[in-house]
Order: structure tokens, then C-alpha cells, then sequence
């Protein structure tokens, strides 16, 4: 089976509070990761070309820090790498993002395409988007594979811990929901194992695509601005020394039947 | 003007409660009257109770629509709605499944998970969503001259008053070819048994502001100064790591829980999470002033977990 599987280098908000830099992030203070998501779909795709065969390629719309991301998830174990690159694809919304990896995938031969459920702006979008442009057979938040002949059966987490179970026909695009696996650790040994690899770039020309289908010019949605929303009616803030904190706290704990 | 549609998620004959945040939502985007779309089989009861919210209602009725496939139901929609049209679904599960592909089959603009609406402005429709987890917010503008496929987050409009009374119209025999590659099979439902976090009057819940496995035990520490009425929960990612049982996680693919207190320690407040917590008052702990938890809960406390909760602890043994 040769499976692609759609990563996307994210800021890492984890443990950081988000500093702005007037209405747009500071992005001098951010730190860059894999899409949480995406580790789920790449440990997904290794461990079914484990089981059944094949080769896993991970590939990403990004500029050129997005390269840390391809060695990283090639360390966990993906074979072969795809980048691509190309100032042209900056700005581009979901659409566009999913319109160059359409490109790319037109020119190789997947049975089998993974994208994460989602990503840092939250749209969920492209997985979809891409299948839907393959004319080929999607599934969101999926928790569970299993590989028959021609086909997949696939759950789908929906509300309230439920699993939709589902039998869909290979070639197909699934996005992956956490969960589903445990992603392997990667150590800086084999980060160190795959720096020297030379990953394939692709830019716009080589891909065919017209530059005004992508990137900024071709995005019908735009984002204008990031900030922080006015705390507004928001909670009563406990202030004072940790004990006096602790001594209302426990006040309101009796009030409202928690003690 | 473009048409507006609003997709309209129901079982049992009964249509869900979203239905009435898209009406309100489809008014604020400057609709005059907005159509909703009613698809499964045998759906009288849903089509005519959507008609309490919508000024039309196109009902779907066919017998490879009795599940919500959302590949099969994609074809269905982009049947029936005119090019330019815009399309709104309440942000869930089957909007996502359905979303991104049905923006690409019918040409148009698609904006997930919108939680505010500022208006449109010619063909520019204005709105605010949240990013990085909810840890941001931002405008966003989009061009919907070609019609848009919009998803909006439950709860973030007041929902429109009843009583519009509109009419069921038959859509069924426009429905079209409605085969797929995928094909609905069976809804699997987690074993019951183990906790069950419903019941507790306090839960002491824990999110990835934890870090380490070998925290879980302070959570539970603080359980055990509370008494039999509390229960640890969790969110999401501690579930992912297998720190803690599915059974214990709360939110909209986790447990609904009403208790008396919610202790939310060191867990953001996505959207997800928070559709779980349907009573109480909430008190959150977050070392991140501007987390959104702190919006949502009634009081906030800035601080470590890993300091406060022994902390806290400590203090209740001593009452
Ligand atoms: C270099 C670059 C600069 C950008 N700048 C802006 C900007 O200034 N303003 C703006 O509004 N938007 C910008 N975008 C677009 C925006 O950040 C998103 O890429 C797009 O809106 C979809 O993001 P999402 O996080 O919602 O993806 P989702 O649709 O939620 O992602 C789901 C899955 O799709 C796949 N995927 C998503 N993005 C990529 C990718 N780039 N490469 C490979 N797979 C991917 C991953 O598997 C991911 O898990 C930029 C994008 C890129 C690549
Ligand atoms: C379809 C779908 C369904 C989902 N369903 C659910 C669901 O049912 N339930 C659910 O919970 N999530 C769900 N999620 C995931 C959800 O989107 C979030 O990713 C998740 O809720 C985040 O969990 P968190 O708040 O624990 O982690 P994070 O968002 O990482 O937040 C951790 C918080 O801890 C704080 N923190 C860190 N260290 C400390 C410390 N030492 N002291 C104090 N504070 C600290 C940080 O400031 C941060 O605010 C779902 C997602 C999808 C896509």
C-alpha cells in the first residue's frame, strides 16, 4: 500500500501564553512543532505499511523551517519525503493548501492519503477538500483502521464516545483523529539519522499549478487579524497571597456543595 | 442577494437545537429568508418541526439517507441548492465529515467553526473564529460572491424565536445519483461499566497543564480530601496518552457531566471540552491568564496545578 500522509509545521502553544505583536502574532516568541494531529496519521500509516506492506511519504505545503517537520516524521519512519515550497503558496486558505497537494499527488500513485482532523486555524478542512478535488472517497476523524482487500473499514469518532463504523473504497483520503495509536517517541539519534536526506522541493511550476489558483491571490478566505478577546464577563479572578487564595476558594467550595 | 440554506441535523423526529443558532445566524448574515434542508427517511416529523425556525423547508426523503453518510448526503445537498447559494451546518462531527468536500462540489468559499458574526459587507462576509485551539481569536473575511459552506460553533448565537411556520416542499426526486464509496455500516456505543463521572457532585479535573503521568496522583490526592461526592475527570489529551480510562473524559466526545463544582486544572477550555460541562459552576485553575477557560468559568484562580493542588489538598485534610 503506499500511503501519503499530510503534515503541517504549527506553532506550538502548548506551554507558552500567545504574545501579539499588535493584531498579529509574535512570531519571534513561537516555537514551531508538528501538527499534534499529524503524529497520530503518520504512527497510523507506518504501522499499516508494517502490517500489510508498502511505503509511507509525508509531505507538506511550507516554507523552508516546514523542512524540520518532514525529518522529524521520517524519523518516526516514513520513507521518503515531499516539500513543497514556493512563495507563491504563501497565504494560501484551505483551499489552496489542499489544490497543491492535489497537484502533487497527481503526480505519484497513493492508495491510501492521511491528513490530520485538524490543525492550528481549525478549519478541519483540508482532507476533505482534497478528496472531494480526487473525486475520491473521504472519512473524518477516524479512530480505527483496518485494511481488507481494495477497501478499509473505518470508525469514525462522532459525539458522545460513539464510533460510526464505515466501509470505504481504497483509493481513499481519511483524516485521523488523536488517539487512535500511540505515536512513537522520536530521539535527537534519529532526528541525526535522517539530517543528511535529500528531500524533494517542489514549487509551482512543477507542479503545473496557476499561481493565481493558490497563495494569496487565489484565497477567497482571508484572515485579517489575531487578538485576544476582552475578558468581558469571564471569571471572577481569586487575587491575593496563595493562602488567602486557598481560603476563598475552599468558602466557595462550601457555598455551592462541594464540601 | 444569495439564497440561504441551513442543513438541519435530526433524530427520532426531532430536530436538534443547533437548528435554531443557523436560523438566527443565516439572519445576521443579512438573510431575508433562509431554507432548510431536512434529509434521512421518513422524515415528516423532522421537516415539519424545522419549519417552526425556517421560512421554507426542503425535505429529502429517501431510503439511502436513513443513516447521515455524509458522502451520500453531500450529493443530496449539492442537488438541491442553487450555484452561489450559502450553506450553513452547526460545527459537529457530521459537519466535518460533510463540510470541506460539499465547499469543493458546489464552488464556494468554506469558514469552519465561526463563532461570531460581524455582517456582510457587498460579497465580503465578516466573521470571527478562534485558532490554535481556542487560544486566539481572529477576523476573518470572505468572498461568498460564489456562495459559501459555513460551519457554526454550538452556542455561539442565540438562538432565533419559533413560530416562522414554513413550508415543507418535497425535494426527494432532485436528490439525483446518490451511490458512494462509502458506505455506513453500524454506530458502535462504549462499553458501559467502570466510573461514572455523571454521578459526582465535584469533579477534580485534570488537563495536559498535568504533564507527567506520575501527576495524576495529586488529582487524585485532592479526590480523596473532598470525600465519596468527588470524581477525577480529564480532558482529551490525557485519554489520548492513556493516563486515565475513556470513561473519564469530559466533553462532546467524552461524558456531559452537571456537578455541583467543576474543578478545571490546567486545562485550556476548547469548545469540545466545554460541551460537556452542562451545570455547576466552574472554577478554573491555569498558570496562562488569557486562557479561555477563564471565560467561561464562573471563578479563576492563576496558578501552577503543580503548587496549587497539593497546596489545596493539604488545606482540606486540615479543616
Ligand atoms: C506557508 C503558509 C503561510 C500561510 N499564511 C497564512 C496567512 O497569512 N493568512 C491566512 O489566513 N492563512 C495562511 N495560511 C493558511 C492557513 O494557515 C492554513 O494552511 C489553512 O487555512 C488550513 O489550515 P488548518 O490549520 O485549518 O488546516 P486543517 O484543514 O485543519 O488541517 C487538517 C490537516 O490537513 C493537512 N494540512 C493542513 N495544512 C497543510 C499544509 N500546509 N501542508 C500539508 N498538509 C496540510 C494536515 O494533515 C492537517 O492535519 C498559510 C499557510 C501556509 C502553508
Ligand atoms: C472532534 C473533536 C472532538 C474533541 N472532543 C474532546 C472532548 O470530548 N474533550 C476534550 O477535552 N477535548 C476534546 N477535543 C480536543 C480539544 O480540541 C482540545 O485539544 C483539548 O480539549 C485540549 O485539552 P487541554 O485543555 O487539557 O490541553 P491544552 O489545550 O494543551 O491546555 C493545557 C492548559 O494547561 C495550562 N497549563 C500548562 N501547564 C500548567 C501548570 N503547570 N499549571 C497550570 N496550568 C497549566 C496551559 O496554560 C493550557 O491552558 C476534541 C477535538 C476534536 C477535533
Amino acid at each position: 500500500m503506499e500511503i501519503l500522509v499530510c503534515v503541517k509545521n504549527v506553532p506550538d502553544t502548548g506551554e507558552e501564553e500567545i504574545e501579539l505583536d499588535g493584531n498579529d502574532l509574535d512570531y519571534d516568541e513561537l516555537t514551531y512543532v508538528v501538527n499534534e494531529w499529524d503524529n497520530y496519521a503518520v504512527e497510523e500509516a507506518i504501522q499499516i505499511a508494517d502490517k500489510v506492506g508498502g511505503n509511507v511519504t509525508v509531505i507538506t505545503v511550507g516554507n523552508e523551517d516546514a523542512d524540520e517537520v518532514l525529518r522529524r516524521e521520517m524519523a518516526m519512519g516514513a520513507g521518503n519525503a515531499i516539500h513543497l515550497e514556493d512563495e507563491a503558496f504563501e497565504k494560501s486558505d484551505a483551499k489552496g493548501v489542499a489544490t497543491i497537494l492535489k497537484a502533487a499527488v497527481d503526480k505519484g500513485k497513493y492508495d491510501l492519503i492521511l491528513t490530520g482532523a485538524q490543525a492550528d486555524a481549525g478549519y478541519g478542512a483540508v482532507g476533505g477538500m482534497l478528496a472531494a478535488m480526487l473525486d475520491y472517497p473521504y472519512a473524518s476523524l477516524v479512530n480505527k483502521i483496518e485494511v481488507g482487500s481494495g477497501k478499509l473499514t473505518v470508525g469514525r469518532e462522532i459525539e458522545g464516545g460513539n464510533t460510526e463504523m464505515n466501509e470505504i473504497e481504497l483509493p481513499c483520503v481519511l483524516s485521523i483523529q488523536t488517539g487512535i495509536n500511540e505515536p512513537r517517541y522520536v530521539g535527537i539519534k534519529g532526528i541525526k539519522q535522517v539530517s543528511g536526506v535529500d528531500i524533494p522541493k517542489f514549487a509551482a511550476s512543477d507542479l503545473g499549478l496557476d499561481e493565481s489558483s493558490v497563495g494569496e491571490e487565489g484565497a477567497i478566505v482571508k484572515r485579517q487579524d489575531y487578538f485576544i478577546p476582552e475578558a468581558g464577563e469571564g471569571a471572577e479572578m481569586l487575587e491575593g497571597s496563595d493562602d488567602e487564595i486557598i481560603a476563598k476558594l475552599i468558602e466557595i467550595l462550601k457555598a455551592n456543595g462541594g464540601l | 442577494m444569495a439564497q440561504f440554506f441551513a442543513y438541519v441535523q435530526h433524530a427520532d423526529g426531532v430536530i436538534e437545537d443547533t437548528a435554531a443558532e443557523l436560523a438566527a445566524a443565516a439572519k445576521a448574515m443579512g438573510a431575508d429568508s433562509v431554507t432548510a434542508i431536512v434529509t434521512g427517511s421518513g422524515v415528516d416529523a423532522a421537516a415539519s418541526a424545522a419549519g417552526e425556525f425556517f421560512n421554507e423547508v426542503y425535505k429529502i426523503d429517501n431510503a439511502d439517507l436513513a443513516y447521515p453518510n455524509a458522502e451520500v448526503v453531500r450529493k443530496a445537498v449539492a442537488a438541491v441548492v442553487p450555484a452561489g447559494s450559502v450553506v450553513l451546518m452547526s460545527h459537529g462531527t457530521f459537519a466535518m465529515d460533510m463540510g470541506p468536500g460539499l465547499s469543493i462540489k458546489t464552488n464556494a468559499a468554506y469558514i469552519a467553526d465561526v463563532t461570531g458574526i460581524d455582517g456582510v459587507d457587498g460579497t465580503t462576509l465578516k466573521v470571527v473564529r478562534t485558532e490554535l485551539g481556542g487560544n486566539i481569536s481572529t477576523h476573518v473575511n470572505a468572498d461568498i460572491a460564489n456562495g459559501a459552506v459555513i460551519t457554526l460553533r454550538p452556542g455561539a448565537v442565540e438562538p432565533a424565536a419559533g413560530g416562522v411556520g414554513g413550508a415543507v416542499a418535497d425535494k426527494s426526486g432532485e436528490a439525483g445519483d446518490l451511490s458512494a464509496k462509502r458506505k455506513f455500516i453500524e454506530v458502535v456505543t462504549p462499553e458501559a461499566g467502570g466510573v461514572d463521572i455523571t454521578k459526582a457532585e465535584v469533579l477534580v479535573s485534570i488537563g495536559r497543564g498535568i504533564e507527567e503521568e506520575d501527576n495524576i496522583e495529586l488529582a487524585m490526592e485532592l479526590k480523596e480530601a473532598i470525600g465519596s461526592k468527588a470524581e477525577v475527570s480529564c480532558s482529551r489529551p490525557i485519554v489520548d496518552a492513556k493516563w486515565l480510562e475513556p470513561a473519564r473524559q469530559v466533553g462532546t466526545s467524552g461524558k456531559t457531566v452537571k456537578p455541583n463544582v467543576y474543578l478545571a486544572l490546567g486545562i485550556s477550555g476548547s469548545f469540545q471540552h466545554l460541551g460537556g460541562i452542562k451545570g455547576g459552576i466552574i472554577i478554573a485553575v491555569n498558570k496562562n491568564p488569557n486562557a479561555p477557560i477563564f471565560q467561561a468559568a464562573d471563578y479563576g484562580i492563576e496558578a501552577d496545578i503543580l503548587e496549587f493542588i497539593p497546596a489545596l489538598t493539604e488545606k482540606i485534610n486540615d479543616l
